[in-house]
């Protein structure tokens, strides 16, 4: 026997509000939770728990216009499902690391999974929002159309905030069809001859969806219609991966083998094409090379001056203090920019204050 | 709408001594102040806006760009950045006592870099010289704005630009990776990274579209793709314009996404064919253009699935290009569906508001429904793909009243737009032309909130102060207008 379905939609932005002004007035700093999936991340922030887990369900899906509207609170997983159902997807393939992962944690916190470098990043596919802002205000940005270049991209700038600009309210995102085919391509390389691949594959015209190396294995994932999948296993070649879905879940998910360290885990950020950096400890290279992630007992001063004198940057992902630094520190000017911003919505510091940087 | 304001006034003393500040910081050629040399810089791509800016700069180096910049916020002066001036909205129109600051001489490609895909290009650069110089590495940059033999990407990036191929590959601000910034303090900030993200807010995001309000953009970095190995386009022609948009749907349900999926309606047809010979049919009420992009393969599969659907949705002729020679006639109608119907009107007027595609047949209704109200003729030329109306409402400003008449109409259109669930700029930015309209899209709060975010780049508004976000005070005022049936009641003001 099916169990009668229990519509948990609800609408909380009345009581979000009301509390957010209670907070203003109380001078309350507020931590916007959601399921906790990605409490781990970043900074801990002080603060009395405004929870959006109850402001939730789909508010607008229309296939045909490639366009879904949630609240916040929705579970990421019921979305995916919704658009499963229709052939559709989130073009981004957000982690989601934990079963109760709500659409506004994984929009604040910015996070995408191993089609970003080919299919665009979770601020790629953010087209509009509803937020509160510091004020007690109920504000909207963006909308539900592809283009639109009325007033600041305010919705885009919410993503990766960790709420520290607003609580995110309602999220419009751009979805597309699921590609009709795919396939995960295995080839034996050593990390710079890995590196060499991913790099040139960008610059052929390969229906390339992830691409991913650890421990001598290059990973190539493939996807589009039949036909473009075959002609691409036929130039590329390499072996077929059975079971490729959940190789690629693990590494989505950081659930694989490599996660399981207890090390601290770095996420490392440089041009794709750059050689191994000479750091030790253990690599998973993803996003075709430009997502590296580190184990690592090495100092992060260390780890930090290699990276950034690759041009890239580096930050503290998992086993790390979380009262310490979290984030690459940014450049004076930048940063009074940011406080600027920070302070423009949320003059109070009411929202997840110092969850990003000390001060913002 | 039009401002003309070109009447020589005397520098005041403070004036002068701006322009001789500018002349020890600059090259001689780098300070135009005769009226003559002025004129170019008058107007952008919307020149019923025109006024003569107090002095043009012309810098070379961004260590210029930072000493003027540094020069105008000592002396309080505003600043208009400008491109290759042909912005569509306005954005670029100068101010009568401000700097117009052209990016014209930042003319060099810095590196080309096919192993990380992307290019690093001083804001001069051309869009489509940024593919011309990646061709031989087989990659191309992908927005492709109507205007890219022309526009740059500094402009580009300042208004977000989008093109035909923006449902498959996105806009501007999906198609860069950093830029350089001059402050309104004349500071130089790296915005974004080489990487694929960066840490902090996502402060390129805000930069895109942001039409000169927040910095001076100086170098940018865009994303390279590998060119598609083939490319080809389906044109279908429709007895009726309802049955076309009902077709765009039909082809997304079918899970294809084209490269492009362009609509256009029976007089935007024929003006296109007069100008182009591009073989549309002109007897048909609409025609889709749809192309198609990928592996050989892949793109034949998709042809045939493409006129299945267009077959069934009713399409009265279905065409692909023979070779690649027709396939860029198709395309050249449709790229120069705007100077076309600019032959067969004395005046156009180009509306650019973006809609739920579902509300299409209800929003051409009404358009039509106005346009024989106002006995102003409509070509309609459109995105499909994503929702992009470009409604071109053609009129002759000659004759007293007309142009009026067509802001009013236009101004209808955009209102619709908003009503159904769109926005009044789709990709040509609001600039000084649909400041107005801002205040029927966004609420008093909202347009605060994006002061705010104005003055946490520039708190002093001297980057191009008035454009793109209208004051409190600016709604209230074209509120009331409102109640009086739009009209304009002091129409001897200055609209700012």
């Amino acid at each position: 026997m099916v169990a009668p379905k229990i519509n948990l939609d609800k609408d909380m932005s009345a009581a979000l509000q009301q509390k957010v002004q209670d907070a203003i007035t109380q001078n309350t700093p507020l931590n916007i939770c959601g399921s906790g999936s990605k409490h781990f991340l970043g900074r801990s922030t002080q603060g009395e728990c405004l929870s959006l887990v109850e402001h939730r369900g789909i508010i607008e899906y229309d296939p045909r216009e490639l366009v879904l509207t949630a609240r916040a609170g929705t579970p990421l997983a019921g979305i995916e499902a919704e658009l499963a159902n229709a052939g559709q997807m989130l073009t981004f393939e957000p982690p989601h690391f934990g079963a109760a992962a709500t659409l506004g944690g994984t929009i604040a916190c910015g996070l995408s999974g191993p089609r970003r470098p080919y299919a665009g990043a979770a601020r790629d596919a953010v087209l509009g929002c509803k937020i509160i802002n510091g004020q007690g205000e109920i504000l909207s940005f963006g909308g539900q159309v592809m283009k639109n270049v009325a007033g600041y991209d305010v919705s885009r700038l919410m993503v990766g905030a960790y709420g520290t600009l607003g609580v995110l309210l309602e999220i419009s995102l751009k979805v597309l069809p699921r590609p009709a085919a795919s396939l995960t391509l295995m080839h034996e390389h050593s990390t710079d001859e890995s590196i060499r691949y991913m790099s040139h594959l960008l610059t052929q015209p390969m229906p390339v969806d992830a691409a991913c190396h650890q421990d001598g294995h290059t990973f190539i994932r493939i996807a589009g219609s039949e036909q473009a999948v075959k002609h691409a296993q036929k130039q590329m070649g390499g072996e077929p991966v059975n079971d490729a879905s959940a190789f690629w879940q693990s590494v989505r998910e950081q659930q694989h083998t490599f996660f399981s360290s207890l090390k601290p885990l770095y996420r490392v950020m440089v041009k794709p094409a750059t050689p191994a950096l000479n750091i030790s400890g253990n690599w998973l290279l993803d996003w075709g090379g430009a997502q590296r992630w580190l184990l690592s007992d090495e100092p992060l001063s260390v780890i930090r001056e290699r990276v950034n004198a690759a041009g890239g940057h580096v930050n503290l992902y998992r086993n790390h203090a979380q009262s310490g630094e979290f984030f690459s520190p940014l450049p004076g000017p930048l940063f009074d920019i940011h406080q600027r911003l920070k302070l423009s919505f949320d003059p109070h510091r009411i929202f997840n204050p110092d969850r990003t940087y000390s001060g913002l | 709408m039009t401002v003309t304001k070109t009447e020589i006034i005397p520098l005041t003393p403070s004036q002068e001594g701006l322009i001789k500040s500018l002349r020890d910081l600059l090259p001689a050629t780098a300070v135009l102040t005769d009226p003559e040399d002025l004129r170019p810089f008058e107007c952008d791509g919307l020149s019923v806006y025109r006024r003569l800016p107090l002095v043009v700069v012309l810098p070379e180096t961004i260590a210029q760009v930072q000493a003027i910049m540094r020069l105008c916020h000592k002396l309080q002066i505003p600043v208009v950045a400008r491109g290759a001036g042909t912005g569509l909205s306005g954005g670029a129109l100068p101010l009568g006592d401000g700097v117009l600051l052209s990016l014209a001489r930042f003319k060099k490609i810095l590196n080309i870099d096919p192993h990380n895909a992307m290019a690093t290009v001083q804001p001069g650069v051309r869009n489509l010289a940024i593919s011309e110089a990646a061709a031989v590495h087989g990659m191309y940059y992908a927005p492709d704005p109507s205007s890219q033999i022309a526009c740059t990407i500094g402009g580009n990036v300042a208004e977000n630009s989008g093109g035909v191929h923006c449902l498959k590959y996105g806009l501007t601000v999906h198609n860069i990776l950093m830029l350089k910034i001059v402050t309104a303090e004349g500071e130089l900030l790296t915005i974004g990274a080489e990487t694929l993200d960066s840490p902090g807010y996502d402060l390129l995001a805000l930069m895109s579209g942001s039409e000169g309000m927040l910095g001076i953009i100086v170098e940018v970095t865009v994303k390279l793709l590998a060119k598609p190995e083939r490319a080809q386009v389906v044109l279908a022609a429709f007895d009726d314009v309802e049955k076309a948009g009902e077709a765009v749907g039909a082809i997304i349900a079918a899970g294809i996404i084209p490269a492009g999926l362009e609509m256009m309606d029976r007089l935007a047809i024929q003006a296109a064919e007069d100008f182009a010979h591009a073989g549309y049919p002109r007897d048909a009420e609409a025609i889709l253009l749809c192309e198609l992009d990928g592996s050989n393969a892949e793109v034949s599969e998709y042809i045939l699935a493409v006129r299945e659907v267009l077959n069934r949705s009713g399409a009265t002729e279905v065409r692909t290009a023979a070779d690649e020679a027709e396939r860029h006639l198709f395309w050249k109608g449709r790229k120069s569906a705007f100077p076309a119907v600019g032959r067969i009107s004395p005046d156009y007027y180009c509306m650019d508001g973006t809609i739920p595609r579902r509300h299409l047949p209800r929003v051409l209704r009404q358009i039509s429904q106005w346009s024989a109200e106002y006995g102003l003729p409509v070509a309609n030329v459109f995105h499909a793909g994503d929702g992009n109306l470009h409604p071109l409402i053609l009129f002759d400003a000659n004759k007293p009243g007309e142009l009026a008449r067509t802001e009013e109409f236009g101004q209808r259109i955009l209102q619709l737009c908003v009503e159904v669930g769109g926005t009044i700029t789709g990709e040509h930015g609001v600039g000084m032309e649909k400041i107005d309209q801002m205040c029927i899209q966004f609420k008093s709060a909202e347009l605060t909130q994006f002061h705010a975010v104005k003055a946490a780049f520039d708190p002093q508004g001297l980057l191009n102060p008035g454009k793109a976000v209208p004051t409190l005070h600016r709604c209230a005022e074209f509120g009331a207008m409102h109640v009086h049936h739009g009209e304009v009641k002091h129409p001897e003001l200055e609209r700012f």
